[in-house]
């Protein structure tokens, strides 16, 4: 219980700077792996981005890109590491919940649970 | 181009995109779309979804760095990012509504602007004594570490602060960039936040912005992952090294070459737009 009692911003100051760096290491190593497949298996087919179609449905959706990396699909992977990336902000949201919750600081958790709940509804949709 | 040959030219633009930014602080987010869109022949689309892959990256990056050394206000920080996100939700469903000609003329602008502001040296705020009854309800003031010991300081109009920082967020949204420059216009001019404080505050807050409207942008399916890795992986070695090099280097000159490139920028993307080449 010692811990928790003294807890202080610069606690939680620390804790979150090595959650963005895991973070991000992470993300990079998976998007990584997925490029190394990618070139691969593609690296001779062309490359064409000048007009718009917008990605398969599966590559949009937490739940499809999943299902592209257990079948290991290349572009499936490196969308996994995108995922990570995009998380890596919103997990450290909500360490900052549980931080300010440990420093009794209810306007704060109040504020941060705003943060939250405005990246769940973008990242999961209503 | 075959996806390689592609793959390696976008992921070297980008290193270079993000060796500049880190080195001149401006950022590699706000030469990446006009790098993709003009060089590389991508959908203005496409290329803001990968760009704010990458702002999260670099952002998340240098913000683990930073909040260590103690100059990172999280309060103000956090209280800031409501308005943000709210705002990055906002562009983001603009973005979608708004026709990619009408985005690069919009994207140039800002670009300008970007070029304006870096090219001319700020007026230093003056010290404010005596703490704003807003600011100190919302636990806002802080202190930082100076050699000279611990410096404190009172935030000042937080409304304004809170205003701007929705347009920022905003920006952020529609055009897939950190919006660093108009955060540190919120923070250090209206809300008379030191600049340290104030910079490394607005990297704090870029990634969360960032990652509210990508959300979005992956649900609509505008982040290829083919185009989103080089560019990714390209400006986080990129502004890494330029992390690296900064103590050492003088980047007042490089700064003024950067905004040049940024203005040409502007204008080639409203060019493109007024004649419907994008």
């Amino acid at each position: 219980m010692t811990i928790w009692a003294k807890w202080t911003d610069q606690k939680t100051e620390e804790i979150i700077g090595n959650l963005l760096r895991a973070g991000v290491l992470l993300a990079a190593m998976v998007v990584s792996a997925g490029a190394i497949l990618y070139l691969v298996r593609h690296g001779e087919a062309p490359a064409d981005y000048r007009i718009f179609r917008g990605e398969p449905t599966d590559l949009r959706h937490v739940r499809g890109i999943l299902k592209n990396t257990r079948e290991g699909h290349a572009r499936g992977i490196i969308q996994l590491g995108v995922l990570l990336l995009i998380a890596t902000p919103v997990v450290r949201v909500a360490f900052s919940v549980f931080a300010f919750a440990l420093e009794k600081d209810r306007m704060y958790v109040i504020f941060t649970l705003i943060v939250l709940s405005v990246l769940m509804y973008s990242l999961l949709g209503a | 181009m075959s996806v390689l040959v592609f793959t390696l030219l976008v992921a070297a633009g980008s290193l270079v995109a993000g060796f500049l930014g880190a080195l001149t602080g401006l950022g590699g987010g706000v030469v990446l779309v006009p790098l993709l869109a003009i060089l590389f022949k991508v959908d203005i689309r496409y290329a803001i979804g990968a760009s704010l892959v990458a702002v999260i990256a670099t952002s998340s990056g240098a913000a683990a760095a930073y909040v260590k050394e103690g100059f990172t206000n999280i309060r103000v920080g956090m209280f800031l990012e409501i308005a943000t996100t709210l705002g990055a939700l906002c562009g983001a469903f603009l973005a979608t509504r708004i026709p990619a000609p009408a985005l690069a003329i919009v994207f140039g602008l800002v670009l300008l602007y970007s070029a304006y502001l870096s090219s001319r040296t700020r007026p230093l705020p003056p010290a404010n004594e005596e703490p704003d009854p807003l600011a100190t309800r919302l636990k806002l003031n802080g202190s930082f570490p100076t050699p000279n010991g611990v410096r404190h300081y009172f935030v000042r109009r937080v409304p304004a602060g809170f205003g701007l920082m929705f347009g920022a967020g905003t920006l952020s949204g529609l055009l897939g960039i950190g919006s660093g420059a108009v955060k540190v216009l919120a923070m250090d001019q209206a809300m008379r936040i030191p600049f340290k404080v104030s910079t490394t505050t607005s990297n704090f807050m870029i990634g969360v912005t960032a990652a509210a409207s990508a959300g979005v942008y992956l649900r609509r399916g505008y982040i290829d992952p083919g185009l989103a890795m080089p560019v990714m992986l390209g400006v986080l070695a990129g502004s890494l090294l330029g992390t690296r090099v900064l103590v050492k280097a003088q980047t007042r000159s490089l700064r003024l070459v950067f905004a040049v490139v940024i203005a040409i920028l502007g204008v080639e993307m409203i060019y493109k737009g007024l004649s419907g080449k994008i």
